[in-house]
């Protein structure tokens, strides 16, 4: 008998802020949802972060910052993403990241980023709807 | 030559410890698809070197960070270790919240630990249906340790005993009656007995009655449970929790290696039984004549050799009675 296929999720906070309100609520938004969300805590080097992602074989990265440091940290991720051969995930963010900034991570891979105030709904939409197809 | 299939590919990257792989031959073990049991079955002559530790217990015992302290210390020894972390899924809308890695995370580059979060996906005991496979993705993979936390459980979550060969049973201090907390269950399959936050006061109260209990229903006398203290925070008692672990491995080893050395003594005895039956039948047969006479018709095509034996033995016994 096949099981159904349950999308895995990894929410991280890189950097050295230290709120995760937001990540906690997204996390738990994507957990109501159906999915099966991992959760690292606080201050996640991209290394860490991106092992985990191995590890844990996720379909999804959700990245959550609030320090500014995206433009150091961000490129890193997805460099060693890439270093790693695990192209076929899907990266998204969230946090503080200003619009002029957006462009930039986007060009990185990054799919999309949530700014303060999104609705928990449009999140878990857009996850359903961009989540790579794996056999 | 043929190119390799996906699940080749995945199982020859098992076998090499290549962490990509291993992720995902696990989750082709969640996901039960129609290649799992070629996995199961190519990777399980390979598993069986590994000592699986179960560490079990109420949630908010410290099982998670006690891990992070035992990882280290296996790392110190030059041992490689395997995690599979189960968390519940929710009953109501399938998803979970696996939130073990939380404590371990600086381990997590480490090329040595390699750590998986598991959803039970509703199975039921406190893991979920596909541990136990997962559990030999890791052995396969060279691990050397590999350790399994169980969903926080108290009573009846004992599916572990099916899949650890060491259990270690946490509690701690202040999470209510620790009595009741182990009534059922938990203590027959506990191997060892942690009472951790040993630095709280009640510390001393909650080992006495795990102490209490154990006299109570100590009928198996060849592995005394031992009872002891840690601080996980700080990694007070890990070093002794370690040295009984490896006790409790070298017990099992001893058991087998007794149950084995049965089995040789046992096949040596048949085998010299048979030896020396045959030998003297032979000859007893041969001064009485009856080998020679037998051994005519056998030539003369008047008997197969099985039914002239058969015969021969059948006058011999009769003529005992």
């Amino acid at each position: 008998m096949q099981n159904e296929r349950k999308i895995r999720v990894l929410i991280a906070k890189p950097g050295l802020d230290s709120h995760d309100r937001g990540a906690k609520i997204i996390a738990r938004a994507l957990r109501d949802a159906g999915m099966e969300v991992i959760y690292t805590g606080l201050r996640q080097t991209p290394e860490q972060i991106v092992e985990t992602a191995l590890q844990e074989d996720v379909d999804v990265i959700g990245l959550s910052i609030l320090s500014g440091a995206h433009r150091t940290l961000f490129p890193r991720i997805t460099e060693l993403l890439k270093q790693k051969d695990l192209t076929d995930v899907l990266v998204v963010a969230g946090g503080i990241i200003p619009e002029e900034d957006v462009p930039e991570m986007k060009e990185l891979g990054i799919k999309e980023i949530f700014g303060p105030g999104t609705p928990t709904d449009k999140i878990v939409q857009f996850v359903l709807e961009n989540i790579p197809k794996r056999t | 030559m043929h190119a390799l299939t996906k699940i080749e590919e995945i199982i020859q990257g098992v076998l090499s410890g290549d962490r990509r792989n291993i992720a995902k031959a696990i989750t082709t073990i969640e996901n039960n698809t129609a290649e799992t049991q070629k996995l199961i079955s190519s990777i399980y002559p390979h598993t069986g070197k590994a000592h699986i530790i179960g560490i079990t217990g109420p949630g908010g015992s410290g099982k998670s960070t006690l891990i992070e302290k035992i990882i280290r210390k296996y790392r110190q020894r030059g041992k490689t270790v395997g995690v599979i972390a189960v968390d519940p899924t929710s009953p109501f809308t399938g998803g979970a919240f696996l939130g073990d890695r939380i404590r371990m995370q600086e381990l997590s580059t480490d090329q040595g630990v390699f750590i998986r979060s598991m959803a039970t996906r509703n199975y039921r005991g406190g893991i979920a249906k596909a541990t136990k496979d997962a559990v030999k993705v890791l052995d396969a993979a060279g691990k050397d340790i590999v350790i399994v936390e169980t969903v926080g459980a108290g009573q009846s979550e004992v599916e572990i005993i099916k899949v650890a060969k060491t259990i270690v049973v946490i509690f701690a201090p202040g999470l209510g009656d620790e009595i009741q907390a182990i009534k059922a269950g938990m203590m027959e399959i506990a191997d060892i007995f942690v009472v951790n936050k040993a630095d709280r006061e009640n510390a001393n109260k909650a080992i006495m009655d795990i102490q209490a209990m154990l006299q109570l229903n100590n009928k198996e006398k060849t592995w005394k449970k031992p009872v002891l203290k840690t601080t996980a925070l700080t990694g007070e008692g890990v070093p002794q929790l370690i040295e009984r672990i490896e006790e409790h491995k070298h017990f099992l080893e001893r058991q087998l290696e007794h149950k084995r050395s049965r089995e040789k003594a046992e096949a040596e005895l048949i085998e010299a039984i048979k030896e020396k039956v045959a030998t003297s039948m032979i000859e007893k047969l041969k001064r009485e004549g009856k080998f020679e006479e037998f051994l005519k018709k056998i030539l003369k095509k008047e008997m197969d050799p099985t039914s002239a034996a058969e015969k021969l033995l059948n006058e011999k016994f009769r003529n005992k009675v």
